[in-house]
Formats: C-alpha cells, sequence, structure tokens
C-alpha cells in the first residue's frame, strides 16, 4: 500500500460536496457528544457507552438485515439496553455487570444479522467502524432530529444533573428526582450513541462521548469551560477526521479516534507541565 | 408560629431488628434539639424519615402539617460526611448556589442577586475566599463549610444536620454550630443536630434526643443527662460525670466496645 492512499488531496474540491451531509452530520455529533461526554465522565457512565453501542449496533444490523430503517434500528437498540441498564443498574457495580453481559450479547448478535445480510459488505462494516459517504439526506434528517431531541432536553435538565451528580443525596432532599433524572439521562445517552454510531462506527463511539470530555476535565475545572472545550475538541476530531478521511478514501474512525487521541495526550501534558509550575512555584 | 414537626408514634426496624420505636415529640420553631446515641443507634435513619427517604415501619411524620414527603426546599440537609466527587467541573461557588435553585430546570445562570446570595452564605461559613475554588482541591474542613452554607442558603424552615462537625477543628466547630443555631433563633427554623459531643453545642442546645437500643429519651439538657436516665435507656449501669462545665458519658456501650467510656 502507498502513503498517497492514506493522504491524498488531489480532488479535494470535487469531493468536498460529496460529504456536505457528513461534515454536518459532524458538527451535531460534536455538539451532542461534547455535552453528553461531561456527564457520561462524571456519572462513571463510560463503559455503559460501550455496551448501549454495541446493542445499537445489533438493532442496526438487524434492521438492515429485515430491509427496514437502519437508524431507527439503531435507535431501538440503544435505547433497550439504555432502559434496561438505567432501571437495573442504580449503582455502578450493578451496572458494571450488566453491561459486561448486555455487550458480547449484542455485539453476537449483529455480527449474526450482517452475515446473513445479502448487501454491500461496506454497508455492514460501516455500522462498526463509521463510513465517510454514508450520510444521505434522509439520514442526515434524522440525526438532526435525535441530536435537536438530546441537545433541547439536556439544557432542560442541566442544573438539576449537576446537582444529582453533585450529591444525590441533597438533591433528592431538595426535591430533585434523582431517579428520574438517572433514568432520562441515560435514555439521552441512548440517543446520542444511536446517533454517533452512523457516522463513527459502533466500536469507536467513545472517541466521540468521552474522550473530548476527558480531555476538556484535565484542562479546566470551571462549569462553562468544559463543557465548551469539549465540545470544540468533539467538533475538531469529527470535523478534522472526516476531511482527512477524504484525502484517503478509508473509514472515517480511524482518523477521528486518532485526533480524538492526540488531543487527550496533550491535555494530559499541559494538565501535567501545569501541576510541576505549582509545586515549584 | 406553628409546629415544625411532629413526630407520632414513629418506628423504625429492618426485619426483626428494632432500630427505634414510639418516637413522641413535636418540634417548636426555634428549637435546637441534639439528636445524641451510639454508632448504628439510628440517628441518621431518623433524619432519612423525615425526609421521607427512609419509610418509617409505623407511625408518622408531619412536616409543616402535612405528612412528610420526599423533597422540600424548607429543610436543609447536611448528610453525614462523606467525600464527594472531586472530578466534577465545580467551584465552591457553584455548588453552593445549587443548594439556591439546583432543583430548578435550566441552566445554571447567575444574576447579581444569586450572586450575592451565595457570596453571604460563604462569608458566613468563613469559606468566601474559597469560592472560586475548585471542589477536588479542598479539605475535608473547608468541605463540610460549603455543605453548610449550601445547606442553609435557602433559609430552610428544618435543620436537617448529621454529624457537621466531624470533620471541623475546634475554631469550626464553633463557627458552624454558631450559625446554625442563629439560624434557628433569628429565622424561627428547628434545628436537628446529630452529634457525639454535646459540649460544642451546649450554649445552643434546648432538648436532647438520646436515641439507645430500639428507645429514646427527650428532655432538656439537665433532664436527659442524668444517671438514671440513661442507666434505664441502657438497662445498664451508666455514670454522668459532670466537670467543668463538660459532660462525660461513663460506661455507654451498646455494642462490644473495647473501651467502657463514651464522650457524649
Ligand atoms: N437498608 C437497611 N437494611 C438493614 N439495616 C439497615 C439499613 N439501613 C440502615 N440499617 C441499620 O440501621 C441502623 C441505624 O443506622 P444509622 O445510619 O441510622 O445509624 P447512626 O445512628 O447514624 O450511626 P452512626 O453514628 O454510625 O452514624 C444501623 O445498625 C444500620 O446497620
Ligand atoms: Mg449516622
Amino acid at each position: 500500500m502507498d502513503f498517497s492512499d492514506v493522504f491524498n488531496f488531489s480532488d479535494y474540491d470535487r469531493l468536498i460536496p460529496l460529504v456536505a451531509n457528513s461534515l454536518w452530520a459532524g458538527v451535531l455529533l460534536a455538539l451532542v457528544g461534547g455535552l453528553i461526554g461531561v456527564f457520561v465522565m462524571n456519572r462513571e457512565l463510560s463503559f455503559a457507552v460501550h455496551g448501549i453501542s454495541e446493542l445499537s449496533f445489533a438493532g442496526a444490523a438487524i434492521f438492515l438485515l429485515f430491509g427496514l430503517d437502519v437508524v431507527l434500528g439503531s435507535v431501538v437498540g440503544s435505547l433497550t439496553a439504555a432502559l434496561i441498564i438505567a432501571v437495573l443498574g442504580d449503582r455502578s457495580k450493578d451496572r458494571n455487570s450488566i453491561v459486561a453481559v448486555l455487550m458480547p450479547f449484542g455485539l453476537g448478535i449483529g455480527i449474526l444479522a450482517l452475515a446473513l445480510y445479502p448487501g454491500r459488505a461496506a454497508n455492514k462494516f460501516g455500522l462498526l467502524t463509521g463510513q465517510i459517504v454514508a450520510v444521505d439526506d434522509p439520514k442526515l434528517a434524522s440525526l438532526a432530529v435525535i441530536s435537536a431531541i438530546v441537545l433541547v432536553s439536556m439544557v432542560v435538565i442541566w442544573r438539576p444533573l449537576l446537582f444529582a451528580t453533585l450529591d444525590s443525596e441533597v438533591a433528592a432532599a431538595r426535591g430533585v428526582n434523582t431517579r428520574v433524572l438517572g433514568i432520562v439521562f441515560v435514555m439521552l445517552l441512548g440517543l446520542a450513541v444511536a446517533a454517533a454510531v452512523q457516522v463513527v462506527g459502533a466500536l469507536l463511539v467513545l472517541a466521540l462521548l468521552v474522550t473530548p470530555a476527558a480531555s476538556a476535565l484535565r484542562l479546566s475545572k470551571s462549569q462553562l469551560w468544559v463543557p465548551v472545550l469539549s465540545v470544540a475538541f468533539a467538533f475538531v476530531a469529527m470535523i478534522g477526521g472526516i476531511l482527512l478521511a477524504l484525502g484517503g478514501g478509508l473509514p472515517i474512525s480511524p482518523y477521528v479516534t486518532t485526533i480524538s487521541f492526540l488531543i487527550y495526550l496533550t491535555a494530559r501534558g499541559i494538565s501535567f507541565v501545569r501541576g510541576k509550575l505549582e509545586v515549584s512555584k | 408560629m406553628n409546629v415544625i414537626l411532629q413526630v407520632n408514634n414513629a418506628s423504625l426496624q429492618f426485619d426483626e431488628r428494632v432500630i427505634w420505636q414510639n418516637l413522641n415529640f413535636e418540634v417548636q420553631p426555634g428549637e435546637f434539639i441534639a439528636l445524641i446515641g451510639a454508632n448504628g443507634s439510628g440517628k441518621s435513619m431518623f433524619l432519612k424519615s423525615v425526609l421521607a427517604q427512609q419509610k418509617l415501619t409505623s407511625g408518622s411524620i408531619n412536616f409543616l402539617g402535612s405528612k412528610v414527603r420526599r423533597g422540600s426546599t424548607d429543610i436543609g440537609y447536611i448528610p453525614q460526611h462523606r467525600s464527594l466527587d472531586a472530578q466534577l467541573p465545580l467551584t465552591v461557588f457553584d455548588a453552593v448556589r445549587l443548594g439556591l435553585d439546583g432543583h430548578k430546570l435550566g441552566l445554571p445562570l447567575t444574576g447579581a442577586k444569586t450572586k450575592a446570595l451565595v457570596t453571604e452564605a460563604l462569608i458566613q461559613v468563613e469559606a468566601d475566599q474559597l469560592a472560586q475554588k475548585p471542589l477536588g482541591e479542598l479539605s475535608g474542613g473547608e468541605m463540610q463549610r460549603v455543605r453548610v452554607a449550601q445547606a442553609l442558603i435557602s433559609k430552610p424552615k428544618l435543620i436537617l444536620a448529621d454529624e457537621p462537625l466531624s470533620a471541623l477543628d475546634l475554631n469550626h466547630q464553633h463557627v458552624v454550630s454558631e450559625l446554625i443555631a442563629n439560624q434557628a433563633k433569628k429565622q424561627g427554623a428547628a434545628v436537628i443536630f446529630v452529634t457525639h459531643d454535646l459540649n460544642p453545642v451546649s450554649d445552643y442546645v434546648d432538648r436532647v434526643l438520646y436515641l439507645a437500643k430500639g428507645r429514646y429519651s427527650i428532655g432538656t439538657t439537665q433532664e436527659v443527662m442524668q444517671s438514671d436516665v440513661l442507666s434505664d435507656l441502657y438497662g445498664t449501669e451508666i455514670d454522668v460525670v459532670r466537670s467543668q462545665g463538660r459532660i462525660v458519658v461513663l460506661g455507654a456501650h451498646d455494642h462490644d466496645h473495647h473501651d467502657d467510656e463514651e464522650w457524649v
């Protein structure tokens, strides 16, 4: 394989319009993933994200097999997983074991459905690893609807969710329905995962829903800057990833995950140096 | 003014084990009640019952005339000390303001009025210097003061404080006790204050609620902290010793403690 297969930008101006939909999808996902990620980190849901994404993949694969709408399948799979995790996994330990049980099951079912699917292989792998030109107009429309639901809901529940995450006992004493709020959040997370699976694929959802927020938390402790940075990092990873993928014609995921990872390394580096400086002061 | 709390024949048991039974008393506005008892005597569970987070086995508790229900902005709750999630991107200021309106939907945007209230609450616990500090960087005692500020900022009618002095140095024990007591006297709030040591709050205590062995005793410090009352409660010989204005309880052990001396 030639290196120019990975980076080849000669036809760029001709290619960009082809991925306009993907770019818009990337912007939406960055917003959703960056914001949700802040609470995923603090509610110890990283592992749950992974579990939800496998079931989302299974849902999508089954719907694909039966000729139904793939996005809808993703959403159904995600929400099922989210509901199970939210209702059964109240405590973090229970949750981890439930996720660990769900994950291989989802992946197995999904692979079975793909194996039985007679269509093109590219469609199949897209669900696992993401595809660059996979976002057609109807898909973009459904992503926009999902994103809008998640974003509006997050803005509405932000303050009580913050309170419940900080101290669920005190928040409950004050009248926050911590249990319902927890379930609502995991369901929103399920929707966000279903959306992300469409573009980056089920295996790499964490790079969008966890890594940017983890990087942001390394750099700031401000309730304003952490979400802002997290969205910005998700944005750079998504859009950067799509543009680079365009040059190579490879799936976008390796690019997105690599950028996301490099941002995380940089953030760790910066916080490390800062810590050193403070000690030596 | 109305009675703040009415406890009617309240009992709590887990399986066969009686934690406390037939609690009967009322709490008036402005009253400061010290809740005392050995580990496991059910002090925290009593506060949780008032918050309706723990169901009674029988009996009832009324708050401001109606049966307790989950969630009230008229109750300020300081749970028993435990470390909070340090990762959360919140400053001391942000945490205290959640005590004011954290239950409301929307984004935590801060206006001038909110800012003034939070600053005032922080000054009261001598933590205004800490306002912009991330929660994760606080010491245990600093965190405890932040929690006190968070509980008092909404000017509650009832303050439930579960061992609020546990992480504090002597100076801040006085600051926090006095602050909570003042809230009671000035705003007419009632206070239920769980503590293992009566001495730091002896100036403020109106009545003592003593839980032991599934039974209880309530009354003024003079009435309850007597050798015969506590001996009767525990069913074994207890000595209450007063020396230099301090009260020491000797021989109060519910469990198989090795030392036979407990500071109350
Ligand atoms: N869900 C439960 N099931 C069974 N027993 C319980 C439950 N919750 C609490 N208990 C028991 O109730 C008793 C009272 O607990 P509580 O937390 O009220 O004690 P406490 O007086 O606050 O003690 P401490 O001084 O250690 O804080 C304890 O023995 C505890 O083990
Ligand atoms: Mg307790």
